[in-house]
């Protein structure tokens, strides 16, 4: 679900949010418009914002866990968990949470695989972080087809942890229409803009590049 | 006053934006190479076998801004070191660099250019 669509429709900070990502064309691949979130962060206000939405949403439901997915998650999930007394747990890259791999819980870090365009990637979490019971929160920066969330959900939910909802800046318009993630509410700030509707205030010869159509 | 925090990546994206908040300073993250998408600088620094490359956005940092570097752990200095190379090509004034946790044996803190270290628990 779109902030815009639930609540904060018409609000400023949506669209100083929106203009404060930059667009960068043919990135990692040709045909892609990479949302680029570090603009956000170099915008101390658009990003207090980008994180005060999702605790005002967040701070009265009970989260136990915010869970970040590397590394972009990162950037954002800790000031939401710090704000929401929750704690913090991240979601990593394989071999780079330390503890022993294993198929049984027995050990410390379990994995969960899901799909890329071309093949599959792994996603860790250690085994003692979260607890049955725990009322979890995943973020991100950006939900595309879902497949990294997706397996972050999995990861949470074979713990014992209750997912509670996704938390993502941005989100592509194929999940507008399925709002839910294996059964899981997605909560989306902004949708990706195209090329032409630039910000300029931010240096121009930072965006400049990436801005003139 | 400081008006930027970079962090490196990932650990130190952690601890980095709660920071820079609360402080009022923007966000810069330095990252391993090809995440960054657009202009970038890199720095090379040596591992204990081969090397690996920081990268940061050409245009995050202006000239004469004070900043702060922050990591979650400083071992022989290397990266961090990176990361001042990185900001003192773009122009930037190194206030200090702050960890959590120090692993003092291993001297990182002499790679630092003279700047200032701050850290909050060291391991022996």
């Amino acid at each position: 679900m779109f902030a815009a669509e639930n609540g904060l429709k018409g609000d400023p900070r949506l669209e100083a949010i929106s203009q404060a990502i930059r667009v960068v064309p043919h990135f990692p691949k040709k045909g892609i418009m990479f949302q680029d979130i570090t603009t956000l962060l170099l915008d101390h206000k658009a990003f207090q914002d980008t994180v005060d939405i999702f605790v005002d949403r967040y701070r009265n439901m009970d989260i136990s866990v915010v869970a970040g997915i590397e590394a972009r998650g990162f950037m954002f999930g800790p000031s939401i968990a710090l704000a929401i007394g929750a704690k913090f747990v991240p979601l990593r890259k394989p071999k780079k949470l330390p503890g022993t791999r294993t198929k049984y819980h027995a050990g410390k870090v379990i994995c969960e695989e899901y799909e890329l365009e071309y093949g599959t990637d792994c996603l860790e979490m250690q085994v003692d972080a979260v607890q049955p019971g725990d009322r979890a929160l995943i973020v991100d920066d950006l939900v595309a087809t879902g497949g990294t969330l997706s397996a972050a959900i999995r990861l949470l939910e074979r713990m014992g942890a209750q997912v509670v909802e996704c938390g993502c800046v941005v989100g592509l318009p194929e999940v507008k229409g399925q709002c839910r993630l294996n059964g899981k509410p997605v909560y989306i700030l902004v949708e990706p803009r195209e090329i032409d509707n630039c910000r300029h205030d931010i240096s121009s010869e930072f965006l400049n590049v990436q801005c003139s159509g | 006053m400081v008006f930027l925090l970079t962090g490196i990546e990932a650990r130190g994206f952690i601890f980095g934006p709660p920071i820079a908040l609360a402080i009022g300073a923007k966000f810069v993250p330095l990252r391993k190479p090809k995440k960054l998408p657009g202009e970038v600088i890199s720095e090379e620094y040596t591992l204990e076998y081969g090397s690996d490359r920081l990268e940061m956005h050409v245009g995050a940092v202006n000239k004469g801004e004070r900043a702060l570097v922050v990591d979650d752990l400083i071992a022989t200095g290397g990266t961090l070191c990176a990361a001042m190379n990185l900001l003192e090509r773009a122009g930037a004034e190194i206030v200090e660099c702050a960890c959590l946790i120090e692993l003092p044996e291993l001297k990182g803190r002499d790679r630092l250019h003279g700047k200032p270290l701050h850290v909050l628990v060291e391991y022996h």
